[in-house]
């Protein structure tokens, strides 16, 4: 359990950003006006969370 | 993972990124303003526009459209033709040597209205045409493009392993843990490892599309082949009309064939994407995806009237697709930035990458890391 636990913490985020990622890129694709929308929020979250840890002191 | 998994994934990992790295950079500068290579063009050719008619002026006819354009070069063959769905104002007619000839063409812009010619630009030249041939051969043709495409795949490959890396790396660490006050090389570690699995699907699927676009010339050969012969098979070994009957005609017919399609574009007789006896008039849907796909259908040249009509096999609608997903030309100008900043964040990924390596190789370094612990390297 714990190997798994391990695991869960070490992809949540990057899982949660991936699958975000890729909802942007479809919907986009398949529709237009509030779908743009979306995906210029979802495209932008991983650039936001990344600036975000590098401004974060440790 | 077992140490020799890691030194194993890790050996992968920095091969397949060593081999691409320099045309991986390439890339990402060459593709940045290519993002944006609609608006550029437009800017640096501000001075086309549609002349001033009167609100409710009929289109000219395709057929006037198209002998304005050859009156300015009588020597050369007509190609392709199309027009904008945001500028319907203007048509763009390719005009070459030969029908086939990709190297030297022409576009002549035209006035819809007035059928006058509007200008002559070339998108082939400057700063851009530089852009864009760097970015899909080389100056190499099809070779370059296919060598384009194997880097491609081994960027995919450094993505997958880099990721299979990641987990034994961030083991101790939290998510977007960067240890600033330690060397250099940890604190470029940990931007490497947060930049990369951040933009890890962004960078895969860019990847991936692009790898899929340098098959472009391929998969119409391949569709000339397949689907294309079976619809041109009734005219084996008739002979080629001398006289072409009417493009407005045809198109009306090809329109009325598919009422809920517009026009995309008309690839003339004897073209890659056409045949000796068809203008092939390549009908788009309306909505957003649709709109990607088209539907050739085929008007007979000497008649025009239709004689088939097939919905594209599914390797052409994979390519179809694929461009948007790698140009990031498909949610307005707020995606083309977002897709800027990505493309900049993955070029932070591989010089990064590549200073790990070059780091790695400095004695001082290497004993500076036994000392700290800092795990396995990259």
């Amino acid at each position: 359990m714990r190997g798994g636990k391990r695991v869960w913490g070490i992809w949540r985020v990057p899982a949660a950003l991936g699958v975000l990622t890729a909802s942007g890129l479809v919907t986009a694709l398949v529709a237009d006006g509030a779908a743009d929308v979306w995906s210029w929020l979802a495209l932008a979250t991983p650039l936001v969370v990344a600036i975000g840890c590098m401004r974060r002191r440790v | 993972m077992t140490n020799t998994a890691l030194r194993r994934w890790s050996w992968i990992h920095k091969w397949t990124s060593l081999v691409c790295t320099a045309f991986m950079l390439l890339l990402c500068l060459t593709g940045l303003p290519l993002i944006f290579s609609h608006e550029i063009n437009h800017w640096l050719h501000s001075d086309l526009q549609p002349q001033a008619v009167p609100a409710g002026t009929p289109d000219a006819s395709m057929d006037q459209v198209l002998a304005a354009a050859q009156a300015r070069h009588p020597a050369l063959v007509p190609q392709f033709m199309s027009r904008e769905a945001d500028e319907p104002g203007m048509w763009f007619v390719n005009l070459a040597r030969t029908a086939t000839d990709r190297e030297q063409t022409h576009t002549i812009v035209i006035d819809a209205r007035t059928a006058a010619v509007l200008g002559e630009p070339r998108f082939d030249e400057g700063f851009m045409g530089l852009m864009l041939n760097l970015h899909i051969d080389l100056f190499a043709g099809l070779p370059g493009t296919l060598f384009l495409g194997l880097m491609g795949l081994l960027l995919v490959l450094a993505i997958a392993s880099g990721v299979v890396l990641y987990a034994p790396f961030m083991r101790k660490l939290d998510f977007g843990s960067v240890r600033r006050d330690r060397s250099p090389r940890v604190r470029w570690l940990d931007l490497h490892n947060l930049l990369g699995i951040v933009t890890l699907v962004w960078a895969g699927v860019v990847g991936l599309t692009g790898v899929i676009n340098t098959l472009g010339e391929p998969v119409i050969k391949l569709w000339q082949l397949d689907q294309m012969a079976q619809m041109l098979a009734p005219y084996a070994n008739k002979p080629v009309a001398a006289q072409r009957a009417s493009l407005q005609a045809s198109v009306h017919a090809a329109q009325a064939a598919e009422p809920s399609m517009r026009l995309g574009f008309v690839a003339f007789p004897g073209t890659d994407f056409s045949s000796k006896h068809h203008y092939a008039v390549f009908m788009q849907g309306q909505q957003p995806l649709t709109a990607r796909l088209f539907k050739p259908v085929l008007v007979d040249a000497s008649t025009a009237s239709v004689t088939d009509s097939r919905e594209l096999p599914w390797y052409v609608t994979a390519l179809l697709i694929s461009q948007p997903l790698h140009f990031g030309d498909y949610g307005g100008l707020p995606m083309k930035v977002i897709w800027a900043l990505l493309d900049l964040a993955t070029i932070a990924v591989l010089g990064s990458g590549l200073y790990l390596w070059i780091a790695r190789r400095q004695p001082s370094s290497m004993a500076e890391e036994e000392a700290g612990g800092e795990g396995a390297a990259a």
